[in-house]
């Protein structure tokens, strides 16, 4: 039996928040506290000032493979989760092989359990070759291992189309992550369109772009009734969408990327790389909006959207250069910083990162209770440490918070009661 | 979160002088200023019999046009050659990197060539920065225009046109009519005249051609033609191009001449003693009528003119801020 | 320390007839003077007065053709230099007020140089302050002086024309 000794246990779920130790037989967790003394505690883990939580549940995360293993590949980018305290990823279908067929997705699953590191949980596509014309085989993909259906960001313009998909995924109960762009508004832009990027000249992407599919897609989410989930919404008209759609009592969550609530146009100033981002950083307007969702439920849960690069695919003139942030490892220490500017909780960003992400996917995770699979991190929340070359694990290195200094990091983290990564 | 860090300070050396010309943003009066002083002198000079200075003496100026482009191209070779350095023209639209090399590989080839300066002009916005970050020290860069970001020089041998005809730039009212938003040119002049301190900045277009907030850059935002040219001291006017009918910005280029072209019966509505820019090349009967283009308030000659001497100007001042920023860190 | 006065009509007198005699010795007719900004189209002016010269004068900014431009950059108040008539062929009296490096001078011919082929170029300078970097000399000058270290000395004018030494900055 593992023993974690004296750690604050934050358990959303289970709405514990106290110093306790936990107990672990066989990669499950058996007791909290108190246990029968008769069984031998084989080893211990010290977590005393430490916070022990569930391991978080990250609902985008891109690992790269198959297809692009020059950015990063299931075993890099797994090895980064758990070093981040991430022991489930959602990835997305955008793979390419496109996730539209039952062997792609028993390949991720089979590498990422030989691997065995993080875990992955592989979005299907919501239409063939995620080209938006013809269903893609979700039944067979949900069998194989799909958590939800999604068709990322590639569009399905016919409305009809949209509507059949829904309701083939309501007829099994499966989930539907949106992410929410129009193609035409977004055109070719590459960032908000504001202030800034008018100064700079840039291709600007309007915040009709997310608002206006959102619309659509909420609408015919009421139709068809499925569950759906909307992902890295980056406006704040598209939460307040988001809760006037809950209150009427739509199955409707949501998500944000955790730099959405700290991140705006206004850094793109000098044409950084580093904050091309789809969907793109907005107004101050809007992060103000999002952090407000936070605390009024118009998020129920905060992911990182890593997006690992090689350096090449930031260094040419902004536009030109492959969007996205390698986002791992800042989860927790951005996550901690909300805490720290008292916009939530310790235990309200813990739940955002574990209890709900798992209710939004209908599992049975993200949680330490009894008899639950012991994926669990311990981190220490005063740690000060820096972001760079040596300590980033993931494959890219692709973020403004290079070279930061950041407080929070991950100790230890176990995945089925075993130690997968030890700082 | 992250420390301010004026992006444009990239073109200034220890001492605040030019050593890349990039953007009219960042740049003092005093620096514009300084840029028109020194132009002046290479205008009076180009009336004489020696058009030549030695300044550029021994340096090796490449041009490096991405975008295609015959006019701004040869105004930048004839003022290298003016400043006498040896020019090397690559037009680069046509070779490797519309087979895929990247800007960055590109940049490398052209190093072991050993230059002194950079002209550049590409399609994409923040292009020029990217050459200036990327560069090997002491080697100037000058952007001849980047997507729809900046083209500096432009906006500076406007504004030597507008002090050599108008004098003092406080009193000046300035109506830039057109396709303000895919306007490279039109953001530079908006810095200029701002920083120069004129006195009003007005863009007139339809809400199709206008970027998104463009007020906040110091603006007076105007849809209507005669409202924007009321009490105009200088118009200038914008090219506009023909792919703009086929994105479903304007309907025809007849209805855009009817509201929005500048004849001289709605020159009526500016000062008497308006006078007409236009950066070119000008679309007769489209952005404006011959007899305005080729009329007594038209200056669109003198811009070409002065082009040569702005470009030397610039570059002469930041071949100039390189080589004191060398000698600079050989004496630390 | 000088030799001789820094009055600077004198100098004057003693400039303008040694002049005369070199014309004439070289058989020199119709010079063409050219002063240098700004002190020496001052002197330029007072020579071409003081032997009757009918050809107009002409006057030289070097600016542009100094060999210091990479430690002190440009210097934005130039003004363009104005020859009245080609030098191509002609002889030509150079003026400057003071020669010091030689260096003003070596740029000034450059430029003349540009112009054309003079037939001949004869330097007349007021003051030869004796710091030669260059082997360039005067054919004609009015008398020369050492200064200290932290001496410079400066020609005001147009009217009157004197000469005063101050301490540097």
């Amino acid at each position: 039996m593992l023993m974690i000794k004296n750690g604050r246990v934050i358990d959303p779920k289970n709405q514990i928040d106290q110093v306790q130790d936990l107990y672990i037989i066989d990669g499950k967790i058996v007791a909290h506290d108190q246990v029968d003394s008769q069984i031998e505690i084989t080893s211990t883990l010290d977590a005393t000032g430490k916070v022990v939580t569930p391991g978080f549940i990250d609902l985008s995360a891109h690992v790269r493979e198959p297809g692009q293993t020059q950015k990063g590949t299931i075993a890099s980018e797994t090895a980064a989760a758990v070093a981040a305290g991430i022991t489930m990823l959602v990835t997305p279908p955008t793979t390419s092989p496109v996730v539209d067929t039952a062997a792609v997705a028993e390949l991720i699953i089979d590498r990422s359990e030989a691997n065995g590191l993080a875990k992955i949980l592989p979005t299907g596509a919501l239409t063939r070759g995620l080209e938006g014309q013809q269903l893609a085989p979700m039944h067979a993909l949900h069998r194989s291992g799909c958590i939800a259906f999604s068709n990322a960001r590639e569009p399905v313009p016919s409305a009809l189309v949209m509507l059949r998909c829904l309701e083939y995924a309501a007829t099994h109960d499966f989930l539907v992550i949106f992410k929410p762009q129009d193609p035409e508004l977004t055109g070719k832009g590459c960032m908000h369109d504001d202030t800034t990027c008018t100064r700079l000249g840039l291709a600007g992407i309007p915040e009709t772009a997310e608002t206006v599919e959102l619309a659509r897609c909420l609408l015919l989410v009421e139709q068809t009734g499925v569950r759906a989930h909307f992902g890295q919404l980056s406006c704040d008209r598209s939460v307040r969408m988001i809760m006037d759609a809950r209150k009427r009592g739509l199955n409707v969550t949501a998500d944000v990327a955790v730099h959405h609530l700290f991140l705006t146009d206004e850094n793109v100033d000098g044409f950084d790389s580093q904050f091309h981002v789809i969907p793109p950083l907005r107004s101050q307007l809007d992060r103000a909006g999002l952090r407000h969702a936070l605390v009024t439920d118009g998020i129920q849960a905060i992911c990182s959207d890593h997006q690992p690069h090689d350096p090449a695919a930031k260094q040419a003139p902004f536009a030109a250069t492959e969007p996205g942030i390698s986002s791992l490892e800042t989860l927790l220490p951005l996550g901690l910083m909300l805490v720290t500017q008292q916009l939530i909780t310790l235990p309200q960003l813990i739940d955002k990162l574990t209890a709900s992400p798992a209710a939004i996917l209908g599992l049975n995770s993200g949680s330490l209770s009894h008899g639950a699979a012991a994926d669990i991190c311990i981190f220490d929340p005063d740690l000060e440490w820096q972001l760079n070359n040596e300590t980033c694990t993931s494959a890219g290195k692709n973020t403004p918070f290079m070279g930061s200094n950041l407080i929070g990091r991950v100790t230890h983290t176990l995945v089925d009661g075993k130690l997968v990564y030890q700082l | 979160m992250f420390a301010t860090k004026d992006p444009n300070r990239i073109q200034l050396n220890r001492e605040g002088h030019l050593k890349h010309f990039i953007t009219i943003e960042g740049l003092s009066r005093d620096t514009l200023t300084e840029i028109l002083d020194t132009a002046d002198s290479f205008v009076d000079m180009s009336a004489q019999q020696v058009k030549k200075v030695p300044l550029l003496r021994g340096k090796t100026v490449v041009n490096l046009f991405f975008e295609a482009s015959t006019r701004t191209l040869s105004t930048f070779e004839l003022a290298a050659k003016r400043l006498s350095a040896d020019v090397l023209n690559l037009n680069i639209s046509t070779s490797s990197t519309s087979k895929g090399e990247t800007l960055k590989d590109t940049l490398q080839t052209l190093e072991a060539m050993h230059s002194d300066m950079f002209v550049v002009r590409h399609s994409d916005s923040g292009a020029a920065h990217f050459i200036a970050e990327h560069v090997t020290p002491n080697v100037a860069v000058i952007n001849a225009g980047d997507g729809r970001h900046a083209h500096p020089t432009q906006a500076m041998l406007d504004m030597m046109t507008i002090r050599r005809h108008k004098g003092d730039f406080a009193p000046l009212v300035v109506t830039i009519v057109g396709d303000i938003l895919h306007s490279r040119v039109a953001r530079s002049q908006i810095h200029a005249l701002r920083t120069l301190g004129v006195a009003e900045i007005r863009v007139v277009a339809p809400i199709t051609l206008l970027p998104r907030h463009i007020e906040m850059l110091g603006v007076k935002v105007f849809t209507h033609m005669e409202a924007g040219l009321k009490d105009a001291d200088v118009v200038i006017m914008l090219r506009l191009q023909k792919e703009r009918m086929q994105s479903a910005l304007l309907p025809s280029e007849a209805e855009f001449y009817k509201l929005y072209g500048l004849t001289n019966e709605k020159l009526k509505h500016a000062h008497p003693d308006v006078v007409v820019m236009h950066p070119g090349p000008i679309n007769r009967g489209v952005e404006i009528e011959s007899a305005v283009a080729d009329g007594p308030r038209s200056l669109i000659l003198d811009q070409v003119t002065n082009g040569i001497a702005v470009r030397m100007a610039v570059m002469s001042m930041s071949m100039s801020g390189q080589m004191a920023e060398k000698n600079f860190k050989a004496e630390v | 320390m000088v030799t001789g006065t820094l009055n600077v009509d004198t100098l004057l007198d003693k400039m303008a007839s040694e002049l005369n005699t070199l014309l004439t010795h070289r058989q020199i007719d119709n010079p063409l003077v050219i002063g240098i900004r700004t002190g020496g189209i001052w002197i330029a002016e007072r020579l071409h007065n003081a032997l009757e010269l009918d050809s107009p004068i002409g006057t030289l900014d070097i600016s542009f053709y100094r060999d210091d431009f990479s430690q002190i950059g440009l210097n934005p108040k130039v003004q363009a230099s104005q020859l009245p008539c080609p030098t191509e062929g002609r002889d030509i009296i150079l003026v400057d007020d003071v020669i010091m490096s030689g260096r003003t001078i070596r740029a000034a011919m450059n430029e003349l140089f540009d112009y054309g082929r003079p037939a001949s170029v004869t330097l007349v300078t007021l003051l030869d302050l004796q710091r030669r970097e260059l082997p360039i000399q005067a054919d004609v000058y009015g008398g020369t002086l050492t200064l200290g270290p932290n001496q410079q000395i400066k020609l005001t004018g147009p009217e009157p024309l004197s000469l005063d030494i101050r301490q540097k900055d």
